[in-house]
């Protein structure tokens, strides 16, 4: 369990690090974290030929409130940073929900927010967050910018629309109108690992106790996070009753979602969940929007 | 028996060095010139090998070797066997297929050698495999325990007729004469499967060969250090005196370190001798799991037979043993799960067959319960079954079956791991029970905290199990205790430490002794230049059998230091005593010796000595019981359950523990929770698996779970009987596999009882959620 042999690189600035990958094309991966990375190479699952490593460049560090009440994540930012962040406690209550779920305490305080996104695991968290909460992603290459819907950032697992010579440098998240709840409810074998499978809800109520927004996606159940479309057209626009919640339920198990069978759980098994999950997010979420 | 320190709860003598990062370690070693090696395995289960062509790899820069089987010549031969077979047992058949070091002509399990590399460093070792071109014609895998011993099955050893590697049949009493006077028999199929050791570190190796000395230096993390010296020593032609075995701190052992004449432990030696440089190997965790001896599955076809008012009259078990591609280590695995399966209970008839199976999976040897889980899981299932069956409460149905005091010492008729017919020392199991039923409410649980739980819909359930566990076994060890000048106690024994505390507990025991303090003591172990008779460490019998040795070499000692002191201070034996590290005279203590002062004058340079007088303060002792000694338990656990989801918590578990006379209550409560913990792995976590090709799947700590803090019960209660072991003079018997051998078997009971709407009758071990919530859509509503 050693790596094949690799070139490192360790720029200082963003530019730097923009250079060595516009220089290094395919054979260059960034590196972030490390945890997953660095663990795949020594299994010798990935062989980048050369690392830039981003972790010299404290200008990738940073949440920043934004004026429409959503926040900046710089890419480097550690999970463990946006854990403990009063910021993101107060504008975005998932991600305190959803951050102690993230593998254990000493990897996030290496793991980080970006890297996690641009890993782009199907049984990551934060991939699936960043669709839910609508985030934007701003993407760099020497000389260019362009900006990305998460929605549309993920292709496959561990694929994502990043070309070789880009890196993801910062999440937006714009942020949550009134009267909205979000709740995440997650099934893993063990505290810190991955999940069997995982739903998390963001939900808004208008005055009248209507739903003007229901997003929801879900985990470990297919090649990329799933965003249900079923929440959006039974829901919004309707009072959120048990039922309505059931018949979500129902059709994001049986038809949104394409499972696998592996040694941790089956298919059926992973579905059954999604039906309970389902349920209990948006559940949890409706009476958190409705207070 | 508490003294001064024996039995004390005394924190760590090791603890300074382990907890600041100060204790060495096999990683730590490094030496002038070392070279690293590699191994370079086949990715098939079952393959011909057609070629291995290492000419590419050889060339690489940084590349010293690289050798296949023909490199080696007739030094690759397979064995020894470890552990030989039980002849004693009439009628046993055993066919001996011992490892092969390295694979020629055909591959038997993923993760055989194909080929051994020798680089400066183990960076580039592994690049080398990336140019070594094996050409392996696959075969049609053994997997299936029943399939492998079907008619035209594929053949794992070609030679012998079938995949059978054994076939063990012990009875006492007869099952079928009291089947056919039972109210209830009850037949289930039970799958048991256990996991890995899975040590926090895992294997390595460094050998030092001096070419001029000719002498050898092995550091490994092995239990069993005289025989690793003596099988490596015997393959290379050298005396043992030439070949140094010591093994440096090590982090776990948990049974697959015992094993020797592996392919490192046979290879890398040879190789240093030819290159004549240090070669260091460190197992990483994938090769640990590939290549690294485990336990596996067993299948159970088993019936138990009682009277309606739930008495057994008899159990009868015929079950498969899966032993991988080789069986090196002899039947200990399955005798263990023979001799386990009813012994705490009175069944005046049991009949117990093995069927020992090969297949394309590595070596099965034994992992802390080492088939005594098994045993106990399909008699505590059995129990529960029957239970369900007559409407009992499973304690009630446990109380009334259990051994009664009286009948120790208690003969079982059945022959063990040790050769010999196994028989029970000492023990109360009823007591076991009822206290360990008081300690976690039992009655108030069942009858006033579950309806109100069931009432607000939550799903808690209780289990409640008995064990033994069969401990101390022969044949013996030695130890070695030396007063130094200093006034400081020496003590060395032959087997050695993967954390147990051997370095506080053996200081305890010739501290008290000796009159110092446990901290004067240095215990040395598992270093074959300081003690080289001894078998190793395993099957709990650290305390039991060396401990005793050093209480015996103590004892010596303290007479020796008595006789001396007395001679010294110019009084008759019996004007003195020991005090403080003195030899001191009966009420005047102004009158003594230290105990450092009478070591040298002990030990003269000049002079004469008397007649039959041995130099120093020092004693060597051996000790070897007649049988094992055996310890007992009961335990309870209360789970809560969340039927949708299937996710488990353990809120509560208690053990009451019989291991005879304690000697230290905080290493044994360590030792307890430790192995409820690997217990609670092999229920619900850990399982090593297999696919029909005799793919690993779970070579990974991601794949292979092993259970976390979070994962403990949130509450935990140890609680000790001391009934003492007429079979050595301190009265010990062994704990080290105590809290793994009952807690499956316990977690599945709770699970049926926490999810009672359902006629739940689980009959596997592990499970995992969504296993459970299979095997709950199957069950039909109570």
């Amino acid at each position: 369990m050693k790596p094949i042999p690799f070139e490192y690189f360790a720029p200082t600035s963003t530019e730097e690090a923009l250079e060595h990958l516009a220089n290094l094309g395919y054979n260059g991966k960034v590196l972030a974290g490390g945890q997953s990375l660095i663990p795949a190479m020594n299994f010798r699952m990935a062989r980048p030929g050369a690392l830039v490593d981003l972790n010299g460049i404290p200008e990738l560090a940073y949440i920043k409130p934004t004026a429409d009440g959503g926040l900046a994540i710089g890419t480097m930012t550690r999970d463990s940073k946006v854990e403990h962040s009063p910021e993101v406690a107060q504008r975005f209550p998932l991600l305190l929900e959803v951050m102690p779920n993230i593998a254990h305490p000493q990897i996030r305080n290496r793991g980080t927010f970006g890297g996690s996104i641009a890993h782009a695991d199907p049984a990551g968290q934060l991939p699936a967050i960043s669709i839910v909460l609508n985030a934007n992603l701003k993407v760099l290459k020497k000389g260019g910018e362009r900006w990305v819907k998460a929605e549309e950032f993920f292709l496959g697992p561990f694929m994502t629309v990043l070309e070789p010579e880009e890196m993801l440098a910062e999440v937006v998240l714009p942020g949550l109108p009134p009267h909205t709840g979000s709740s995440y409810q997650q099934v893993s074998r063990q505290k810190g690992g991955y999940s069997l499978a995982a739903v998390a809800s963001v939900v808004t109520l208008d005055t009248a106790g209507k739903c003007t927004s229901a997003r929801m996606v879900m985990i470990s159940v297919g090649d990329v996070p799933i965003l249900s479309e079923a929440a959006t057209r039974i829901l919004v626009g309707q009072k959120p009753t048990p039922e309505a919640i059931a018949e979500v339920a129902e059709i994001a198990a049986s038809k949104e979602i394409d499972p696998g069978t592996d040694i941790h759980a089956t298919a059926e098994y992973r579905r059954h969940l999604v039906r309970v999950l389902v349920r209990r997010s948006l559940s949890t979420a409706f009476e958190r929007a409705a207070k | 028996m508490a003294g001064r320190v024996f039995g004390q709860s005394i924190p760590r003598n090791e603890d300074p060095y382990l907890l600041t990062g100060q204790a060495k370690f096999i990683d730590d070693i490094e030496l002038p010139g070392m070279l690293h090696a590699a191994f370079y395995r086949s990715d098939y289960a079952h393959a011909r090998i057609k070629k291995i062509d290492v000419s590419e790899a050889r060339k690489l820069p940084g590349v010293i070797a690289v050798y296949t089987a023909e490199d080696f010549g007739e030094f690759v031969r397979p064995g020894p066997l470890q552990v030989p077979p039980p002849t004693a047992i009439k009628g046993s058949i055993f066919h001996a297929r011992p490892l092969m070091p390295i694979a020629k002509d055909k591959v038997r399990y993923s993760g055989e050698p194909l080929a051994v590399i020798i680089a400066e460093n183990r960076y580039i070792a592994e690049d080398a495999m990336d140019y070594i071109v094996a050409e392996l014609e696959p075969l049609p895998a053994v997997t299936d325990l029943e399939k492998a011993l079907e008619p035209g099955a594929p053949l794992v050893h070609e030679d012998l007729e079938s995949n059978l590697a054994a076939l063990v049949k012990q009875e006492r009493g007869n099952y079928e004469e009291a089947a056919a006077k039972a109210d209830v028999v009850i037949k289930k199929k039970i799958y048991v499967d256990r996991g890995a050791g899975a040590a926090m570190e895992n294997r390595g190796l460094v050998v030092n060969w001096d070419d001029r000395a000719r002498e050898m230096t092995i550091w490994a993390t092995t239990q069993a250090p005289i025989p690793l010296r003596n099988s490596i020593a015997t393959r290379l032609g050298l005396f043992e005196e030439q070949v140094r075995v010591i093994t440096p701190f090590i982090g776990g052992g948990f049974g697959p370190k015992i094993m020797t004449s592996q392919p490192d432990d046979v290879l890398l030696p040879i190789i240093a001798m030819w290159l004549k440089r240090p070669i260091k190997w460190i197992e990483d965790r994938r090769e640990n799991f590939l290549a690294t001896t485990s336990e596996r599955d067993q299948i159970h076809y088993a019936e138990i037979a009682l009277t309606r008012d739930g008495i057994i009259l008899g159990v009868k078990d015929v079950f498969y043993h899966n032993t991988g591609a080789y069986d090196p280590y002899g039947m200990t695995v399955p005798l263990n799960t023979q001799t386990h399966t009813v012994s705490c209970y009175e069944v005046p008839n049991f009949y117990t067959e093995i069927r020992m199976v090969f297949t394309n999976e590595y070596v099965v040897t034994p992992v802390r319960g080492a088939g005594r889980p098994e045993g106990v899981f399909v008699m505590e299932r059995l129990l529960d079954y029957a239970a369900q069956e007559l409407g009992m409460d499973p304690a009630e149905i446990r109380r009334r079956n259990l051994l009664r005091k009286e009948r120790f010492p208690y003969p079982t008729g059945i022959i063990g791991q040790d050769f010999v017919e196994g028989v029970l020392d000492s023990g109360d199991y009823p007591e076991t029970l009822r206290r360990v039923m008081e300690v976690i409410e039992y009655e108030k649980f069942r009858k006033e905290i579950q309806p109100q739980l069931r009432a607000q819909g939550k799903h808690k359930g209780i289990g409640i199990v008995c064990f033994t566990e069969g401990t101390a076994v022969g044949p013996y060890e030695g130890a070695r205790v030396t007063v130094g000048a200093n006034g400081k106690v020496t003590v060395a024994t032959g087997i050695s430490t993967q954390g147990q505390g051997h370095f506080t507990v053996f200081a305890q025991i010739a501290a008290e002794q000796l009159g110092v303090d446990v901290k004067d003591v240095n215990v040395i172990t598992g270093d074959t230049g300081h003690f080289h008779w001894g078998a190793g460490t395993f099957a709990s019998r650290g305390m039991g059998v060396a401990g005793t040795a050093v209480y015996n070499a103590a004892v010596k000692v303290r007479q020796k230091a008595l006789q001396f002191g007395a001679r010294f201070l110019g009084v008759s034996e019996d004007e003195v005593e020991l005090c403080d590290g003195k030899v001191c005279v009966k009420g005047d203590p102004s009158r003594s010796m230290p105990l450092g002062e009478i070591a040298l004058k002990a030990n003269p340079t000049r002079g004469t000595i008397e007649p039959g007088v041995e130099p120093g303060l020092e004693a060597t002792a051996y000790f070897g019981p007649p049988y094992g000694a055996t310890g007992a338990g009961a335990v309870a656990m209360i789970v809560d359950v969340d039927p949708e989801t299937m996710a488990v918590n353990i809120e509560k578990f208690a053990i009451v523990h019989d291991c005879g006379t304690v000697v230290n209550p905080l290493l044994l409560e360590g030792q307890v929770m430790g192995g409820v913990h690997m217990g609670i792995g092999n229920a619900f976590y850990e399982k090593i698996k297999y696919d029909e090709n005799g793919q690993l799947l779970t070579a990974s700590l991601m794949d292979y779970l092993i259970p976390q803090a979070t994962d403990m019960p949130k509450e935990m209660i140890v609680e000790h009987l001391e009934t003492p072991s007429p079979l050595n003079p301190l009265g010990m018997k062994g704990v080290g596999e105590a809290g793994a051998i009952p807690t499956p078997a316990c977690f599945m009971q709770a699970l049926e009882d926490a999810l009672y709407e359902y006629r739940l009758q689980i009959d596997e071990t592990p499970l995992n959620p969504s296993r459970l919530w299979e095997l709950v859509q199957q069950a039909p509503k109570k």
